[in-house]
């Protein structure tokens, strides 16, 4: 077997050994599983909607995958990827309000930036405590994540709301801070899908980050020390300093959500904008088994998915779009438990030995 | 009493026991001796339920057993003190003696009449534990009598003890030698694992010998003599002596000045150390492992907080006590650590990647970019010129063999030209074609001028290097001896009575 | 501000830690086992939709009645054993990481309702609503006296009685405890479904004391509030009950102070300074500012015996 397809069958094994689950699961709350998986996955590939709402779902999660991948290749676990891009989407709107009448090739930098360096500062905090005192960092992020949702609702209800207006939501930012949908640049491609600039980001991401890992002395020093920190140790790294930098530039991944959302998105910050896309980089990470080229992919596969469930919710009598989450927790358990595979192979293997 | 039958057990490549008889009789002080790594530690853990052996049986008062857990060793009266104590620190002395084996109903446990039998049995052994006093506030003696209370308490018959003594002051030493005897006194039997010699003769009454896995001797201990367990211990046949010119000695290349350093619990490892390592020579320390050899070398590597040394460590004159392990390196230090798996390796990754660690940051290797091709020129000389197989720089280093990935690692140190060069146990678990090439390895970079300090539990491979040889026990040197003249028997006397 | 320091905001501070106390404790048994419980938060999800859903049903469909919210509280906790066993069997059969699999049991749970909720309430994540007469008894008194003994009988069993010696042990020397005949992995599966019985029973109480029904996503975080509460109780029945009560307060007070208390420009407080109470409590006493609140020694690592 070739490495690449060492590489893809596991995945593959778990995402089809998932939709087994579910497709029992649908059985028994009384649907045809071919259906709703046709309608799940066949929805994504229609044009221009199905292929535009996927890969405009897609950008957040290739964000949140690319920050956990970054953290687990130094040995750490960013569950803080949800507060990181909270925190780094309110940063760019404040950025697009407060400076709303820069020109576009000035404030667009700056607001990406507000992203990138509020979402790296607010991941660094778990990186220096855990550096600092040792202190875990699953639980540190998990409580980050609540601080940042409560702050930037503050910051969004008391001084940044418009006046009167009954949704949580911060007041537009300048139009100069607008990133332009693909649409604009794709014939017979509807502006009305928000796909934009991000998207191209996103897949510039993944180049870099894939650069950064493989190719840069930084790169190396923090998967030597998620590697073997001992042997990283030896060979002269800091452990203390590589775990901060990992996990800044996790939180920088992470914050370039905001640039998605409130620059060719929404185009303000709206509370509770995210779905669960921080939680779902996890999946995303662990099913692209830690590298760019597969977080894409498990993003893709996630975002057709969850765009599919509108339709499923839609046209399908009993199943509705919490599917999506319910193949997703599946998905991640049987990627955390390879080991599972192997003993029902081993176990079929003596089964077999057995009857022989 | 107890009876091993041609146990036999394989970890991964190393056969650790292999077919070893072991007969311990009832009512005697059994001592099994061997190097580190003979595989007395192994075949008692056997006894013991820990591990499962690959063939062989047990036999208990005759009986053959099916000890598969520690629970059913403990039913059977067997009881083990571990050289690192099994003890639950948080807990009191009394809940980790009862632990697994609790007085009282399920609902209830009975706390009080469990610290009154230990109060007992620790009288009638002379132990004097306090049954409500926490592990942590122990001394390591008293900690250790806790285990020896742990067994009494679960009524063993047959009681193990991982080399007890390790851990414990001479005058410790001398109270426990008295609660053995007293045991003795009252039925028990006991079993010793240990290679102080001295140790062996004070309180043993019957003696077997391993090394390499195998049983090499059974004696009574009435009958014997340190010079020979000495001999049955260390004295493999000669496989190769070392063919060296006489070393071209230079000028004094790191000079240790009363060294001193404490491990995270505070215990002092090494204490007040000194000696010199001059260009061409090379250095050996011999001694039996865990006396401060790991981290004296990892403390001159720059790999032990500088917080817990005191001494002087100078590299031509220039203090390095305050620099990390890369300023180490750039100023001429290179290193072959004890264990290649967890600190010379990064198992994952390939060969190519292993071949550039501690230099992977600067040119010509690296500017910000690592310059694929500069690490692919590496990786070739250092497979080509150490023969590293097989030769593929894209194989992960969990590919290869112990040999070849140690072949590997000695390139990647040789690779920098080191001023200084520190080597822990630089043939551990190799094949013998590659021994004799890393000797060989050594010996050239010696005549190139280079400083070597080498630590070694392989007596014969650390004297027939060596120009010179210093022997630590316990944290310092217990001697310095010329290892063209010195006997085994000599140094390994040193190496196991200190003075 | 005298509105809000009184009889009733005490009453409320205990109907808001209940659920706090409950997944808490059960994490401490997991947790003292040696196996983290990110999980809670999932199962007490699948605590508060079982309960209410089994609770609607023996009320409309069986007739129940008055024994319906009592049939819906048994279901709610063994919806919690049940996820509780497939965290078990993952993480201490197949040692998988255990971080990873709580997060898959998170995201699983917040979608299972749902799913549920829509194929046999035709709804979108939420129960119908209970009749309120069938609900669990909600007087403060007798919750609080509940409370107590559950704590007292929690207490008694960590530290009084074999099991809990042997809990104790694995979780902070696994090795001291199998060298000692204790079987490692019997404990934690013990630890793991304790833990899920009650982050069942919490999740109930949530859906079928406090309110009527089940809502989407109804625990809102408190699975993670409970598992800071057990961090800052420094992994001990009575401090973890003593920390769910404060963070219970802090909630209790930032609702009434919704709307109530002004600051002198005018302004309402911004409540979301009090909810990030625990939280950042939480953060200060890990790194060892407060105290020290030192994990038990085994926490989080799957335990590999060698063969």
């Amino acid at each position: 077997m070739t490495k690449l397809a060492r590489e893809l069958l596991f995945p593959l094994i778990a995402v089809v050994a998932a939709f087994i689950v579910g497709g029992i699961l649908i059985l028994i709350v009384g649907d045809n599983p071919f259906q709703a998986y046709g309608l799940l996955l066949g929805s994504a590939l229609s044009w221009p909607d199905g292929i535009g709402y996927t890969l405009f779902q897609a950008t957040p999660l290739i964000f949140t995958g690319l920050a956990v991948l970054v953290g687990f290749r130094c040995g750490l676990f960013n569950i803080g990827a949800e507060g990181q891009l909270y925190i780094a989407a309110f940063a760019t709107a404040w950025v697009g309000i407060k400076f709303a009448n820069l020109s576009p090739w000035i404030l667009i930098p700056f607001c990406c930036a507000a992203a990138i360096l509020s979402g790296a500062f607010w991941a660094a905090i778990p990186g220096v405590l855990k550096a600092r005192f040792g202190s875990h960092e699953v639980i540190n992020t998990i409580m980050l994540n609540f601080i940042a949702v409560a702050l930037v609702s503050y910051f969004t209800q008391y001084h940044y709301k418009e006046r009167g207006d009954p949704i949580l939501q911060t007041a537009p930012i300048g139009q100069n801070a607008y990133i332009p949908p693909l649409g604009k640049f794709i014939p017979g491609f509807p502006e009305r899908i928000p796909l934009n600039v991000a998207f191209l980001l996103a897949l510039l991401c993944c180049l870099l980050v894939y650069l950064f890992l493989w190719r840069t002395k930084w790169g190396y020093e923090i998967r030597a020390t998620g590697s073997n920190p001992f042997a990283a140790e030896y060979g002269g790294i800091s452990i203390g300093r590589q775990i901060i930098i990992a996990m800044a530039v996790s939180g920088a991944l992470a914050g370039m959500v905001g640039i998605n959302e409130v620059l060719g998105n929404r185009h303000r910050y709206y509370d509770g904008f995210s779905d669960n896309y921080g939680f779902t980089g996890i999946a995303v990470a662990l099913l692209g088994r830690n590298h760019p080229v597969g977080v894409i992919l498990a993003a893709l596969l996630f975002a057709a998915l969850q765009h599919g469930g509108i339709y499923v919710d839609g046209f399908s009598e009993h199943v509705t779009k919490d599917i999506v989450q319910v193949l997703q927790g599946i998905i991640i358990l049987f990627v955390a438990a390879e080991a599972f595979f192997k003993w029902l192979l081993q176990r079929r293997a003596s089964m077999e030995r057995l009857r022989a | 009493m107890l009876e091993l039958r041609q146990i036999t057990k394989r970890f991964g490549d190393v056969l650790a026991n292999d077919h070893v008889d072991i007969v311990v009789k009832p009512g005697t002080i059994h001592a099994i001796v061997g190097e580190n790594g003979a595989g007395k530690s192994t075949a008692m853990r056997i006894a013991y339920g820990f591990y499962t052996p690959d063939s062989g049986e047990i036999l208990v008062n005759g009986q053959v057993q099916d000890i598969k857990s520690p629970h059913d060793a403990i039913a059977l009266g067997i009881g083990m003190v571990h050289q690192h104590f099994m003890l639950v620190e948080t807990m009191t002395v009394a809940e980790n003696i009862i632990l697994g084996a609790e007085p009282g109903s399920v609902v209830a446990l009975d706390l009080k009449s469990a610290a009154a039998q230990i109060r007992q049995l620790s009288e009638e052994f002379k132990l004097a534990v306090n049954p409500n006093e926490p592990i942590e506030h122990l001394s390591v003696g008293q900690q250790q009598r806790v285990e020896l209370l742990k067994a009494l308490y679960r009524h063993a018959k047959l009681l193990i003890l991982d080399e007890p003594t390790a851990v414990l002051t001479p005058l410790e030493v001398e109270e426990f030698f008295v609660i053995l005897r007293r045991m003795r006194g009252q039925g028990k039997t006991v079993i010793i694992i240990t290679h102080k010699l001295s140790e062996v003769l004070a309180i043993s009454d019957e003696v077997t010998v391993m090394r390499d896995g195998r049983v090499v001797g059974r004696v009574q201990t009435k009958d014997t003599n340190a010079a020979e367990l000495a001999r049955l211990m260390v004295g493999r046949e000669v496989l190769l002596r070392v063919e060296k010119p006489e070393p071209k000695i230079g000028e004094t290349e790191l000079e240790v000045k009363d060294l001193s350093i404490v491990d995270i619990a505070g215990a002092k490892r090494v204490n007040g150390v000194s000696f010199e390592v001059r260009r061409g020579e090379i250095v050996g320390i011999a001694g039996v492992e865990g006396n401060g050899q790991s981290e004296l070398i990892e403390a001159l590597a720059g790999l032990v907080d500088p917080t817990r040394i005191s001494g002087a460590i100078n590299l031509e004159g220039r203090d390095l006590k305050s620099l990390g392990a890369r300023v180490r390196r750039e100023l001429g230090i290179a290193h072959i650590p004890e264990d290649r798996h967890r600190r010379g390796l990064l198992l994952d990754f390939s060969l190519a990647e292993n071949s550039i660690l501690g230099v992977h940051y600067r040119p010509p290797i690296a500017g910000v970019l690592i310059d694929e091709n500069a690490v692919q020129r590496r990786a070739a000389e250092i497979i080509q010129g150490f023969d590293v197989r097989p030769p593929n720089a894209a194989l992960p280093a969990r590919a290869l063999s112990g040999g070849n990935q140690q072949k590997l690692i000695i390139g990647r140190e040789y690779h920098v030209a080191p001023k200084l060069l520190l080597v822990s146990q630089p043939t551990r678990g190799v094949d013998i074609g590659a021994i004799e090439f890393i000797h060989r390895q050594l010996v050239s970079l010696r005549d190139n001028g280079c400083a070597i300090l080498l630590v070694s539990a392989e007596l014969e491979e650390v004297t027939s290097l060596s120009d010179r040889l210093l022997i630590i026990h316990d944290g310092k040197i217990a001697g310095e001896v010329d290892p063209k003249v010195a006997t085994l028997e000599e140094i390994g006397l040193l190496m196991t009575r200190g003075h | 501000m005298r509105d809000i320091f009184t009889l009733s905001l005490i009453a409320s501070t205990i109907r808001l830690s209940t659920p706090l106390v409950l997944a808490a404790l059960g994490g401490l048994f997991s947790e003292r086992s040696g196996v983290i419980n990110i999980a809670l938060e999932g199962k007490m999800l699948a605590g508060a939709f079982t309960a209410a859903a089994v609770t609607y049903a023996a009320d409309k469909s069986l007739g129940l009645g008055n024994a319906s919210p009592w049939a819906g509280l048994l279901a709610g906790m063994l919806a919690g054993l049940f996820i509780a066993a497939i965290y078990a069997v993952s993480c201490i059969k197949f040692k998988a990481d255990q971080v990873v699999s709580g997060a898959a049991i998170n995201i699983l749970m917040i979608g299972m309702p749902g799913f549920l909720s829509g194929a046999f309430f035709l709804s979108s994540g939420s129960t119908p609503q209970i009749p309120k007469d069938h609900l669990l008894p909600q007087s403060p008194v007798i919750i609080a006296i509940a409370i107590l003994v559950l704590v007292a009988v929690i207490w008694y069993v960590v530290y009084k009685t074999p099991f809990g010696l042997r809990l104790r042990s694995v979780g902070e020397n696994p090795e001291a405890a199998d060298a000692a005949g204790v079987s490692v992995s019997k404990i934690r599966y013990s630890g793991v479904l304790l833990a899920g019985v009650l982050a069942g029973l919490a999740g109930a109480y949530l859906s079928i004391g406090q309110s009527s029904l089940f809502a989407r996503n109804m625990t809102a975080g408190r699975g993670f509030i409970a598992l800071a509460a057990l961090i800052f109780g420094k992994w001990r029945p009575v401090p973890t009950l003593l920390a769910c009560l404060f963070f219970g307060l802090t909630e209790a007070i930032s609702i009434r102070m919704q709307g109530v208390v002004k600051l002198p420009s005018g302004e309402d407080i911004p409540v979301q300074f009090i909810q990030m109470v625990p939280y950042v409590l939480t953060i200060v006493v890990l790194a060892g500012f407060i105290g020290s609140s030192r994990p038990p020694r085994a926490l989080g690592i799957p335990y590999q015996k060698e063969k």
